[in-house]
């Protein structure tokens, strides 16, 4: 048993129903009693999508548990298969119905159904959403595929390269991916630049016939290994369909892709290539302004600047080398919640000397940033407000998505462009964090008082406020919010003079915290019981920065 | 009177048509449907529960999936540290590797070092807790005997096997009835029974108050430590239609039921007030004279969305249980015609009131079988369609205007000073249907 107050991933079921949702003609048979359905507002609410899941549901109840649930599996497939008429039908169970065994896919094997019926045993007691889209789409792909496999010895014909563009599978993009509508969009354009044609893309947007024509490209794209790369891995052993591993997230990891791809299509992309190289951006056509942009002087500020990056593991691993190597940050921590790629991510956190959180508990995970005190946090959802508690400046990388990462714009993580999406985003709330710290500095200043009339227009307003109107700020319940996530244990020996407690108000909000524990715990360390303006400042010495 | 929609009227479906008699002699056409259920379940109360009740932290049993469907529900992570979690089970707790009980005991130690302010737990059974029959009132009276009296803690279910949606929140004061304590059986005293925004409650005190009813006390109360008294001399007002078990519990602590229409829109609320000044033995002048004003105001506020809704065809799906008496509001003050209204489960006791304004040509529908609900739906194409937030952007998707209805159970709608708000919240999609050009 594990106490959760917000879980990064849904159960594996869910994970079935991105596939169906996906794709086309694809059905989704789901034995699960009522409440289940909340699964829909997903696609409808947060993705918008303007036609409901294709799931039926079977919804049973208390009283249905005496009796025949298996029959009411049957009911619903064959209602499901009169009313819909889909070419390829999933069946499968939730949580509670796993616990009644009624194995709802062989039940529906055994009804004979013209279409291919693909059983999901999803466990939903040990498994999770992107487990349970990855073993929906290889077993989906295997049943469609497995009547066209090569007998055993033989080996699937290379298809015929004469006289037509390389070309090329994109696998693994899903409904209620973190951003996946438009990386799909961004490479196929990055692809049919250096003359690749992109064959089938799977399972979004794909119909069971796109899925008969996977052996016929020359190569697979594994864009999100956390879906897709059982089923390429399968394609590769079955159909000998090479994969093309590298996830194109980041300028140095698009242009590694591009070799990548140059290799195994046997193609030149040095063209492409050329034309985005750093400096390169104000003159040419390129689209890639990261380089430049990173190397622009106003970015010096962001030097060092300490991030923390928690997510999917194919977003974190991209993220923790875009912080270090794009954008000259210090990576302080990393983590994942995808407990199946914790080795890579654990390697990744070893090759920059920190410490992997491999973990899908939020308070693990909020406990790590407080401690770590960073400067930005890449995280998902729950770590922007881990961070907004913490006054840390965040930004979103990855899935669980919210409605917010659905932006009507054309906004992809992946390519060229991505990288400028990425650079835009992580560095907009570190620079609206500047702002706040400004707003904070002059909020003393009379112009800043409330009742003060904008300096922009006539000061014809009689209350406009000397300084002696500015209230108390609230810099305070801000310190003291950050004091109690942070520090509640904090031994509370050492008292602050006035004048220190003043000059901490001086320090920006986002560090302030930080600073108070350094300087409290230095104070600790060396005996000190009353904190002065040279305590501060001895401390900030002391650790640095 | 008996009017029954012919099955081409509506739509067709294999339903199986029945009637309820409403009053003397008059019944209603009703469509029982099994089937697919586009229905949230009980653990979804939570969600208004513990903002009511700030002293009380809610504790599911369950699944990855109860985890899942609560933070979803909630709208997605607004709050960084809820006063809600689960306690998921592992492959660990159902192959018997680990005691459950051992396990539930240390989630919840866990759990209340953490949260020192919890002064009530509720163990919330889920579907997987009732299918492996882990027993919660064992639990909660185990853990009882550590915790109290610092925490009090307490158990119900709100499994989707035995509970739609607002049920859980029936379940949940269900389990708070034992422990109300006597009320003085000298001095007679109101419940008003049911979650409402406290801003709702200062403003029924105040009516109550000027009308000469009371005292009056209000369940769920805002801690759920301070419960109120309950005792012979006890009347009840429902305030909310899905809290059947309750009322029930209530009745067998001696309390007496009133039955009256529920608080929303001017007559509804007028209606409600006057059946518990009448057991006060005070007169209809009384009530006329304190509540002229407050009408007023609400038929002014109402008025101003009414020639939006006014003959504007209403269609439901079942939800919260609160369809009946919105239909019979959105009829009676704001002239919409109804078409079908749908109720997860009709319980007359409950509806008895409602019903019998209901006017003859309404299609009722119980439970659900969704596919062949949506034909309908298609099929007479409403001017207004209340539904879950699964349906509502598919349906804005075929052209139908959709009022999303999780927002009746989140927002202040009863009473008279919100009735005008209710009509906003039906009239809003119709605006700004009429506002975008694009």
């Amino acid at each position: 048993m594990q106490l959760t107050l917000w879980t990064y991933e849904g159960p594996p079921h869910v994970g079935a129903m991105r596939i169906a949702t996906s794709m086309e003609g694809v059905h989704y048979v789901l034995h699960a009693p009522q409440g289940d359905t909340y699964a829909d507002l997903l696609f409808t609410m947060i993705e918008r999508r303007d036609r409901r899941p294709p799931v039926t549901y079977t919804t049973f109840q208390a009283r249905d548990l005496g009796g025949d649930t298996a029959e009411l599996v049957k009911q619903s497939v064959r209602d499901a298969y009169e009313r819909f008429k889909p070419d390829a039908l999933l069946v499968g169970e939730s949580c509670t119905a796993e616990l009644i065994q009624d194995q709802p896919g062989a039940l529906a094997q055994s009804m004979n159904l013209p279409i291919p019926v693909v059983p999901l045993e999803l466990p939903s007691y040990s498994k999770k959403e992107n487990w349970g889209a990855s073993e929906t789409f290889y077993h989906l792909v295997r049943t469609i595929l497995l009547p066209m496999m090569p007998a055993a010895g033989a080996s699937w014909p290379r298809p015929d390269r004469t006289g037509r563009r390389p070309r090329a599978n994109l696998l693994g993009a899903t409904a209620l991916g973190f951003r996946n509508r438009d990386d799909v969009r961004e490479v196929t354009r990055l692809l049919t630049d250096c003359g690749v044609d992109v064959h089938v893309c799977a399972p979004l947007g794909a119909t069971v016939a796109d899925l008969r024509r996977l052996p016929d490209a020359d190569f697979n794209v594994v864009l999100y290994p956390e879906v897709a790369e059982t089923t390429a891995r399968w394609l590769q052993k079955s159909f000998g369909t090479p994969m093309v591993r590298t996830v194109p997230i980041g300028v140095l990891a698009t242009r590694e892709f591009l070799e990548e791809v140059g290799k195994i299509a046997d193609i030149d992309v040095a063209p492409v290539l050329r034309r985005e190289r750093a400096g390169e951006a104000q003159a040419s056509a390129s689209r890639s302004l990261l380089p430049w942009y990173s190397r622009s002087v106003d970015s010096t500020y962001l030097t060092g600047k300490r991030v923390f990056v928690f997510g999917d593991a194919t977003h974190v691993l991209a993220a923790a080398r875009i912080a270090k190597d794009e954008l000259g940050f210090t990576v302080v921590g990393i983590g994942t919640y995808s407990r199946e790629y914790a080795r890579p991510i654990r390697e990744a956190a070893a090759a920059m000397g920190v410490e992997a959180l491999i973990s899908d508990d939020y308070l693990e995970v909020e406990q790590r940033v407080a401690e770590l005190a960073p400067e930005l946090v890449l995280g998902t959802q729950m770590e922007r407000h881990i961070a907004k508690r913490l006054g840390v400046p965040c930004a979103v990388i990855s899935a669980p998505i919210h409605v917010q990462d659905v932006p009507a714009r054309h906004s992809p993580q992946m390519g060229f462009e991505g990288a400028n999406v990425i650079f835009d985003t992580w560095v907009h709330p570190l620079m609206m964090g500047l702002e706040e710290h400004l707003l904070h500095m002059f909020k003393d200043d009379f112009e800043f008082a409330d009742g003060a009339t904008p300096s922009h227009l006539h000061a014809t307003s009689k209350h406009a406020a000397p300084a002696s109107a500015v209230g108390r700020t609230d810099e305070e319940s801000e310190g003291s919010d950050t004091r109690d996530v942070v520090v509640a244990a904090s031994p509370a020996t050492a008292v602050w003079l006035p004048p220190a407690e003043a000059e901490l108000r001086k320090i920006p909000f986002f560090v302030r915290g930080k600073a108070r524990r350094n300087t409290e715990r230095y104070a600790v360390d060396h005996g000190i019981t009353q904190i002065t303006v040279d305590t501060l400042y001895d401390a900030k010495a002391h650790y640095g920065r | 009177m008996t009017v029954a929609l012919t099955p081409d009227q509506i739509g067709g479906g294999c339903a199986v048509p029945a009637t309820i008699a409403v009053g003397r002699g008059s019944a209603l056409p009703v469509i029982r449907e099994r089937g697919q259920r586009e229905v949230f379940c009980g653990l979804t109360g939570i969600v208004w529960l513990h903002r009511k009740m700030q002293d009380a932290f809610f504790l599911v049993v369950g699944s990855r999936t109860c985890a899942h469907l609560v933070q979803s529900a909630a709208g997605v992570m607004i709050f960084a540290e809820p006063r809600f979690a689960t306690a998921i089970l592992g492959e660990r707790d159902l192959a018997g590797l680990a005691d459950a009980n051992e396990e539930l005991d240390r989630c919840v130690t866990q759990l209340l070092d953490r949260r020192p302010d919890i002064a009530t737990l509720f163990l919330v059974g889920s579907c997987p807790s009732e299918v492996i029959k882990l027993d919660l009132q064992r639990a909660s009276e185990r853990l009882n005997e550590q915790f109290m009296p610092r925490v009090q803690i307490l158990n119900y279910s709100g499994s989707g096997i035995e509970t739609t949606f607002t049920q859980g929140e029936d379940a949940c004061l269900r389990a708070l009835v034992p422990h109300m304590p006597a009320a003085d059986p000298a001095a007679p005293n109101l419940l008003v029974v049911g979650t409402l925004a406290d801003v709702v409650e200062d403003q029924l005190t105040r009516l109550f108050d000027q009308l000469g009813v009371g005292p009056v006390h209000y369940f769920p109360p805002r801690r759920a430590r301070d419960l109120p008294p309950i005792g012979p001399n006890t009347s009840i007002l429902l305030a909310q239609p899905f809290l059947s078990e309750t009322a029930r519990a209530l009745v067998a602590r001696g309390a007496t039921l009133l039955s009256a229409p529920y608080p929303l829109g001017a007559n509804g609320t007028t209606a409600w007030l006057r059946e518990a000044a009448r057991a006060w033995g005070i007169g209809d002048d009384v009530v006329d004279r304190v509540t002229a004003a407050p009408i007023e105001r609400a038929r002014a506020s109402i008025a101003r969305y009414r020639s939006q809704l006014e003959g504007k065809r209403l269609f439901m799906f079942p939800d919260s249980q609160l369809e009946i008496p919105l239909a019979r509001f959105l009829h009676e003050e704001c002239g919409m015609e109804l078409l079908e209204v749908g109720t997860p489960y009709l319980d007359k006791l409950m509806m008895e009131a409602e019903l019998v304004r209901m006017p003859a040509t309404v299609q009722l529908s119980e439970g659900q079988d969704v596919e062949r609900q949506l034909d309908r739906c298609r099929a007479v194409r409403p001017d207004l369609t209340v539904c879950g937030l699964g349906l509502a952007n598919p349906l804005e998707a075929e052209g139908l205007r959709t009022k999303w209805s999780i927002e009746l159970v989140f927002s202040p709608i009863h009473g008279y000073e919100q009735a005008g708000d209710l009509a906003e919240l039906f009239a809003r999609p119709l605006d700004r249907a009429q506002r975008l050009m694009v």
